[in-house]
């Protein structure tokens, strides 16, 4: 049973639509260093754009061809696993391929202007080169099949992340020491991960996630592989920002540039999410993470707890970037507690709420950018009353705030509906009342946001000037996306049952 | 059925469109051709269930076509017709936008054939009316426009919760006829009251509709409360409770009208008297009755608009309301005089006015269910009625002793509105057919019979003349400079000295309590900044070295979580 898929997919792959899961990667991979190579500033962007682009479309592509539940799996260089490194797509990597890849081509318009305010001009090749490697990181992470190949993409990502938030120094210096911690946290992050899998390959001995979830299938659990999954739970929530693993982030996101923010917020993070479900359902058997306490006892209780702590935090923010910050903390929350309710629905709220969120909090940090353009930075009493001389964007900004809080009608309610839907399902009233609790915090720093921008006068000095439109349609292409996607549940709600199936089917979902 | 889209969505779109156009005539175009548009649309209108969404496995219905349903339909357009047309002079973004979606989310609750459908449009009214409050841009009406958001987003949280409760008990979310009894039930028929402003739920009324803007008010007074009305015919006809609620409420506003001296407040309260008389409707629940109550909300939504742009012609030149600072306006605005006085011989039920021949429908309801007593207040409470909004309305703003006041004539397209409110209010009264031909069921009456104009006569008539003896003899409670209780010496004598030896007593229990509970709040928020704050332990930046800690600390929990459930 263990060799049959790799008997099946031997042959070398040779249509364009066969090569697309390598060129999914590929294409972002090599058009970084190309920018730096052909070093000029007029081609940085369209380059970078086109490569995001691209591989937008192959991901769609990737995701109608495994939207009925199938998979790809696609050899690198031919050699087979468990020997050769595997890329292999099912419906719930392909969402997010998707999901990333559209906020980036989304964003990329946007950061234009943006990032010519807050970054200097000298700096703006090597910006994109990162923004390429960080995207390229955080696809690779998903659509892998291979531990080890995950740990790579990781750093990838993480490496260049690094230099990206550091580019926000021009601006503030404090982004420099918030690079400087998010590498520290993310460096050991990382090095718990990839201690996690050696800890696995020392008890499977092989690195391909189909092969360990059999082999752990076949053999059973012991103390080497309960270390590994607390490891890798521990170095990936790291990267997840799970409270209280959160303290790299609010100051990243807050000292970044804008665009960064805007693209981390709603996709890295949600990339290590991806990555947790992917070994707590599919590696790790089904029944281990069931008889596990760590998901029960350690996980639920400090979700709940990002939901308040960090929601609370939020509530008396000053700085409208770092308020998002604290508010994705607590998203996040919402997220891992769907994954410790350890059901089939959980597992469609927290893919859903990936999508959702991620949409969500890009149309968010986008309007924080372009308020920031125009009133030299993000603090409330810079931003206030920005509602009558940036109209637009504060409108934007207020849709997609009530998507954050999640009134009906916007993508945040239908996330939050299936999560409280999936609580009572498994009888945890109390959780599904503290869900609905929580929310109402976010109605109040959302509304705080509503009182600075509309019901009080302007700050003398800003400019008063609606922001370009390169920001602007990307920022209302997402805040209408909120809307849509709060009525037309057919994309997100659908494609994230089929992969919360697929991911639940366990080692069966991962050999077919 | 691909043309058949929610009337709603017409009004949406216009509300969007809005935003493209450039101030001045072509906005006010828009806003009067989409109620026309719409109005068409919904006097077309097939019946029966047109136009539904599945989401997140609910079926919902947004067009839900029957009579009772098209009938408010109509009176609505109208409503939003004539409240645009008054609005024409109107520059203001805010107060546009908001009344097309205030009157599109009506117009949507009311074709809501689901109890979820129905909470959507029901918070979509009071989202988008509470910024025709705001439109004032003063300190008092933001404040007035928050607590009026509170209430209403209150009355849309027990809908939901009700709706909910319901699915729970029957399995459906059709939004139908409910036997009050359960919880749900309960919550339902609360969110419906305080919507309707029954007594002791009606402050968020008074306070409200005097603080919007000029065209504003006239916008409120239609929706919100009628809205509310059609939801009670709808789910609770035949509750014999709302009989006496809703004689409670043609009663007690009537003291208050007459103290009040701002003549906006004053419509406010007749409107809830007025309201009272179609909840008893409701509360009888025959067809008679029926037919009576959503008839009277059809003509009450005309005359009080006209009523009520009357009374904002006149604060919109002169500047104020107050009975005690105008008087002698007949000389220079006595279009708008004729225009008051029409809509105040309407509420007051003067034959061959509107208010006659639908307000007798409930009336004779109430005998022939032999509800004597209800009879009798209802009747009183038409005489109340005349008094405050039909004589003292027109004749303190027009007559009355003259305050040298002298504005132009009403802006012609403030005289088109209420000329046409008028217009319709006469031709009611005169040739009811075609609004009983539109009513839910078979009308068999006939108003002109000789008891019924001579008994309404000559309750009109003692009426007037109590008032002129009243004033003849100055005895009436005059147009004092006061905005507060202290008129009438009953009230001097007797009431303060009661209230004087109760309340503090009650007032320091109440304050004693308050105090506590805000104390209690206010120590939440502080302990919340001292921990939560951006100076707090937990917002604050952390050494990396802590952080790191923690992360080891974390992980040795999670290893020994994970080898104890071996």
């Amino acid at each position: 049973m263990a060799v049959e898929p790799a008997i099946e997919v031997t042959q070398i792959a040779l249509t364009l639509k066969e090569q697309l899961p390598i060129l999914q990667i590929v294409v972002p991979f090599v058009a970084a260093p190309l920018i730096v190579f052909f070093g000029s500033r007029s081609l940085t962007w369209p380059i970078t754009f086109a490569a995001s682009a691209i591989s937008l479309w192959i991901s769609v592509a990737l995701l109608l061809q495994v939207a009925d539940g199938g998979f790809i799996s696609y050899q690198i260089g031919g050699w087979a696993p468990p020997l050769g490194i595997e890329y292999r797509v099912d419906a719930a990597n392909a969402y997010l391929l998707v999901l990333i890849s559209a906020i980036s081509t989304v964003i990329l318009p946007y950061a234009r202007k943006s990032v010519a305010s807050e970054v200097a001009r000298r700096h703006h090749t090597l910006f994109y080169a990162c923004y390429l490697l960080c995207f390229t990181g955080l696809m690779g992470v998903v659509i892998t099949g291979d531990a080890f190949n995950i740990f790579v993409f990781v750093e990838i990502s993480s490496l260049s992340t690094y230099a990206l938030i550091a580019a926000g120094a021009g601006r503030d210096k404090r982004a420099l020491t918030a690079a400087y911690d998010y590498l520290i946290m993310g460096t050991i992050g990382a090095t718990f991960f990839v201690i996690g899998i050696g800890f696995l390959y020392m008890a499977t001995g092989t690195l391909n996630l189909a092969d360990i979830a059999e082999r752990i299938a076949e053999h059973g659990g012991n103390r080497t592989i309960h270390a590994a999954f607390a490891f890798i739970i521990v170095g990936m929530g790291l990267k997840a920002a799970i409270y209280p693993m959160h303290l790299w982030l609010p100051a990243a996101y807050t000292y970044a540039p804008s665009a960064v923010s805007a693209f981390l917020a709603a996709t890295a993070t949600k990339a290590a999410i991806y990555v947790i479900l992917r070994f707590v359902f599919s590696v790790f058997q089904p029944d281990f993470a069931f008889q596990s306490l760590a998901l029960e006892f350690i996980l639920m209780p400090l979700a709940v707890l990002a939901m308040f702590a960090a929601s609370f935090i939020a509530v008396f923010q000053s700085d409208l970037k770092r308020m998002l910050a604290y508010s994705s903390v607590a998203q996040i929350g919402y997220m891992v507690l769907g994954i410790t309710l350890l059901t089939q629905t959980g597992v469609t709220a927290t893919i859903v709420h990936l999508f959702n969120h991620g949409i969500t909090k890009a149309a968010l940090f986008m309007g924080a950018g372009a308020l920031a353009l125009r009133a030299g930075s993000s603090f409330y009493d810079r931003i206030q009353g920005m509602g009558r001389t940036m109209p637009l964007t504060s409108a934007a900004i207020v849709i997609a705030g009530l998507s954050l809080i999640g009134v009906p009608g916007t993508a945040g309610f239908i996330s939050k509906f299936v999560l409280v839907e999936a609580a009572l399902d498994k009888g945890w009233w109390l959780v599904a009342l503290l869900v609905v609790f929580s929310s109402l915090l976010a109605v109040v720093y959302v509304w705080r946001v509503f009182e600075t921008l509309y019901l009080n006068a302007p700050a003398a000095g800003t400019i008063r000037q609606e922001a370009p439109l390169s920001m602007l349609i990307p920022l209302w292409i997402m805040a209408l996306a909120t809307i849509y996607f709060g009525f037309d549940t057919q994309l997100t709600l659908g494609a994230a049952r089929t992969a919360a199936e697929g991911l639940l089917a366990g080692t069966t979902g991962m050999l077919k | 059925m691909a043309d058949i889209f929610p009337v709603a969505f017409l009004y949406f779109l216009g509300a969007a469109l809005l935003l493209l156009l450039p101030k001045g005539p072509a906005r006010g175009s828009l806003g009067l051709l989409i109620p026309v548009l719409g109005g068409i649309m919904v006097w077309f209108l097939p019946e029966g269930l047109l136009w539904n969404v599945r989401f997140l496995g609910l079926e919902l219905e947004f067009m839900r076509v029957d009579k009772l349903s098209r009938v408010f339909a109509v009176i609505f357009s109208i409503a939003a017709f004539l409240g645009n047309l008054y609005a024409w002079h109107v520059r203001d973004t805010m107060q546009q936008v908001a009344a097309m979606i205030y009157a599109g989310s009506a117009i949507g609750a009311l074709f809501a054939g689901d109890l979820i459908t129905l909470f959507l449009f029901w918070e979509g009214t009071a989202m988008a009316s509470v910024f025709l409050i705001w439109a004032r841009r003063t300190e008092g009406a933001y404040h007035t426009g928050m607590r009026y958001l509170i209430v209403q987003v209150g009355s849309g949280v027990l809908l939901l919760a009700g709706a909910a409760l319901y699915h729970r008990e029957t399995g459906s979310l059709t939004f139908e006829a409910m036997t009050l009894g359960s919880l749900a039930t309960w919550f339902i028929f609360l969110a419906f009251g305080i919507k309707a402003a029954f007594p002791l739920l009606h402050n968020w009324l008074q306070d409200a509709y005097p603080a919007a803007t000029v065209t504003g008010t006239v916008i409120l007074s239609t929706f919100t409360t009628k809205l509310a009305i059609y939801a009670l015919a709808r789910g609770f006809a035949g509750t014999e409770l709302l009989i006496y609620i809703g004689a409670i409420m043609t009663l007690f506003p009537i003291f208050y009208a007459v103290i009040e001296n701002d003549l906006r407040r004053v419509l406010a309260y007749s409107l809830n008297n007025q309201l009272g008389f179609m909840v008893v409707g409701i509360g009888i629940g025959t067809e008679l009755a029926l037919n009576g109550a959503v008839a009277h909300a059809f003509a009450h939504i005309l005359y009080k608009g006209l009523l009520f742009m009357s009374m904002g012609a006149v604060l919109f030149r002169t500047g104020t309301a107050k009975g005690s600072e105008l008087g002698g306006l007949y000389k220079t605005m006595p279009l708008t005089m004729i225009f008051c006085v029409v809509g105040a011989a309407s509420i007051s039920g003067f034959p061959l006015f509107s208010g006659f021949v639908t307000k007798s429908l409930v009336l004779s309801a109430s005998t022939k269910e032999q509800y004597y007593f209800i009879w009798f207040v209802l009747l009183f409470a038409s005489a109340g009625v005349f008094h405050h909004s039909g004589i003292k309305i027109p004749y303190f703003a027009f007559f009355a002793h003259d305050s040298g006041l002298r504005p132009k004539e009403a802006p012609k397209h403030m005289l088109l509105a209420m000329g046409i409110a008028a217009a319709l209010s006469i031709a009611i009264g005169v040739y009811p057919a075609p609004l009983y031909a539109l009513l839910p069921f078979e009308v068999k009456y006939v108003n002109y019979t000789t008891p019924h104009v001579v008994t309404q006569l000559q309750l009109l008539f003692f009426s007037a003349l109590a008032f002129a003896v009243l004033m003849r003899t100055h005895t009436y409670p005059p147009e004092l400079k006061s905005v507060n209780l202290d008129t009438d010496w009953a009230y001097r004598r007797f009431l303060p000295r009661m209230i004087n030896r109760v309340a503090p007593g009650l007032w320091s229990v109440w304050t004693a309590k308050l105090n506590f509970w805000q104390e209690r709040f206010n120590d939440l928020v502080r302990s919340l900044h001292h921990t939560h704050g951006p100076e707090g332990r937990l917002a604050s930046v952390w050494p990396t070295g802590s952080m790191v800690l923690w992360i080891a600390v974390l992980l040795a929990v999670t290893l020994v979580a994970n080898f104890l459930s071996l």
